[in-house]
């Protein structure tokens, strides 16, 4: 049965054209669906177990899609709530649509699934031979995992049809792959395979797969042999090369997307435009495989304390790199001498910006920048001792003079305290897969009335 | 002339946070067909320090694409990152000395 799913932008919290969501409920969609968050912006969210976004602003469009979907009159369903797809970020996203359905005189069922998972069933899995590593992955034992503030499987289809099977109004996933919430219900209404996820990879990002990729909004109808995408703002054209283009996207392999229970070839994949603003793709493949979820973790590696200092005196701009390789051994001397901390115990760096912070050991061109900004990175075992040792190194990074017989330089700071302590570093931990017997065995559903 | 200064766009961000892939916009078949010639896996191996057979590159002619993904030295976001996106990386590339022979050889 052709299903037709209207995916409003590629992330809830960056807005889209509310001209163009119009457009796209009027075209009666079967599902709206949305994805909630990715690691694009590091470990943070999951290690924290919090949104990157503003709740502000999740809640202001996530009315916007809850209206949405009472005029349409079908489900909506978020993937990965909150960022990280934590369970702690799918209650908070649950606590966002409680006070929307109140507001809006919305009563609605609201599905919640849950893709945390439990250090001990992930100790067990990985005893039992259930683990398997990627390439790269970190090293792991039952005690780095017990050690991780947070594990999430990434759900796949199976998980978001059970919860559409539960005939709730709106779904609110915790970690699902990007794809699984939109080509659950094509899937599920026997559209072809290939074309189910291959059209959700396009479609993940919303528009970023048009010639418009601000404007948020694409509508994709799939079928027994296809998809066709279109973008719902005026302006914005999906052609063969802006919908091809897009699975080159933080995708390693271009060709092949690994999923629960499969993978998806898009080598064989023919777009072809309909006309000026819709393409329709044949021949990509879903090739079935052992059933997996991957897993994500973080673990905290540290607490961090970090300066800023500003160069602008010639002498030392041109001497940056000497000055921060002396200052760094002085301070390592300090730190040993006056706190008692061995090298294992804390990492002191320097980056030089202006000169290689982005690129490191990788620069290859030099410049001569008018300023350079030194930023100071502590990584310690605490808090505390973080910002002891950020303390003890803030007045040298202040005044610590090129040579002996100068005069005491004193740089730019840009604030007072010059430290700013900023909690824990988290790490990603895990690159691993857990073959699962039953796709549920590892996920939850739970679901409520909510509302007026 | 750099790499940069011969295509239409280089950019890099990453897969995941193990992995970084970089994407080479040729812009037309002809350019395509240069570069996949010019452009060897051994330097992009160099540039990015990673060891040749860790280096996945994938020619893509109807895209006119080369494609490059290497895992990363160091982990999305771990102490030593200092680019938690991996965006910045297209620039070695774009900046890539190519030599003096001739587009239309």
């Amino acid at each position: 049965m052709p299903t037709r799913v209207l995916v409003p932008s590629g992330v809830l919290g960056l807005g889209f054209d509310r001209g163009a969501l119009a457009r796209g409920v009027a075209m009666r969609p079967d599902i709206i669906a949305i994805d909630g968050g990715s690691t694009d912006s590091g470990p943070f969210s999951l290690g924290a177990g919090q949104s990157k976004y503003a709740r502000a602003a999740t809640k202001s469009e996530w009315r916007d899609l809850m209206q949405a979907r009472a005029t349409a009159g079908v489900p909506l369903i978020i993937g990965t709530a909150g960022t990280c797809g934590a369970d702690a970020t799918v209650d908070w996203m649950y606590d966002i649509t409680c006070e929307l359905a109140a507001e809006l005189g919305q009563r609605v069922s609201v599905a919640r699934l849950y893709s945390s998972q439990p250090a001990d069933r992930v100790a067990k899995a990985l005893q039992d031979g259930q683990i398997s590593p990627l390439t790269p992955a970190p090293a792991i034992d039952a005690a780095a995992i017990a050690a991780m503030t947070n594990i999430v499987a990434l759900a796949g289809a199976e998980q978001v049809q059970a919860a559409l099977n539960t005939g709730a109004d709106i779904i609110i996933a915790g970690r699902t792959t990007d794809t699984a919430t939109i080509a659950a219900l094509p899937l599920m209404r026997g559209d072809h395979a290939g074309a189910a996820w291959h059209g959700a990879k396009i479609a993940e990002c919303g528009a970023l797969c048009s010639t418009n990729p601000t404007s948020g909004v694409i509508v994709v109808d799939f079928d027994a042999s296809g998809f066709t995408v279109e973008a719902m703002h005026e302006a914005a054209l999906c052609t063969p090369h802006s919908v091809s283009a897009h699975m080159l996207y933080e995708n390693t392999d271009p060709f092949i997307l690994y999923e629960p229970g499969g993978h998806l070839d898009v080598t064989d994949a023919r777009y072809r435009a309909l006309d000026a603003r819709r393409v329709r793709v044949e021949g990509s493949a879903w090739v079935p495989g052992r059933y997996t979820v991957k897993l994500e973790g973080a673990r905290v590696a540290g607490y961090q304390t970090t300066i800023i200092a500003v160069l602008r005196s010639h002498h030392y701009v041109s001497n940056a790199k000497a000055w921060v390789e002396k200052l760094t051994y002085y301070l390592n001397g300090a730190i040993a001498t006056r706190m008692g901390l061995a090298a294992e115990h804390y990492t002191l760096e320097f980056r030089l910006i202006g000169v290689d912070s982005a690129l490191g050991g990788q620069e290859n061109r030099s410049g001569d920048p008018v300023e350079v900004g030194v930023l100071g990175i502590v990584t310690a075992r605490t808090q505390e001792e973080a910002a002891e040792i950020g303390k003890l190194i803030n007045p040298f990074v202040l005044h610590y003079p090129l040579t002996e017989d100068e005069e005491l330089p004193t740089f730019a700071f840009p604030y007072s305290p010059a430290t700013t302590d900023r909690g824990a570093l988290y790490e990603f931990a895990l690159n691993h897969v857990m073959t699962l017997d039953d796709p549920m065995a590892a996920f939850r559903l739970v679901v409520t009335e909510v509302g007026a | 002339m750099t790499l940069g200064e011969q295509v239409l766009k280089v950019r890099s961000k990453n897969a995941g946070p193990f992995w970084v892939t970089i994407d080479v916009f040729c812009g037309s078949a002809e350019v395509y067909a240069q570069m996949t010639r010019r452009i060897e896996t051994e330097q992009v191996a160099r540039l990015f320090d990673t060891p040749l057979q860790l280096v996945k590159r994938f020619d893509i002619a109807d895209l006119h694409v080369i494609k490059f993904s290497i895992p990363r030295p160091v982990v999305q976001g771990s102490r030593w990152d200092r680019d938690m996106h991996g965006a910045q990386w297209a620039c070695l590339l774009e900046e890539l000395p190519l030599d003096e022979s001739p587009l239309c050889a």
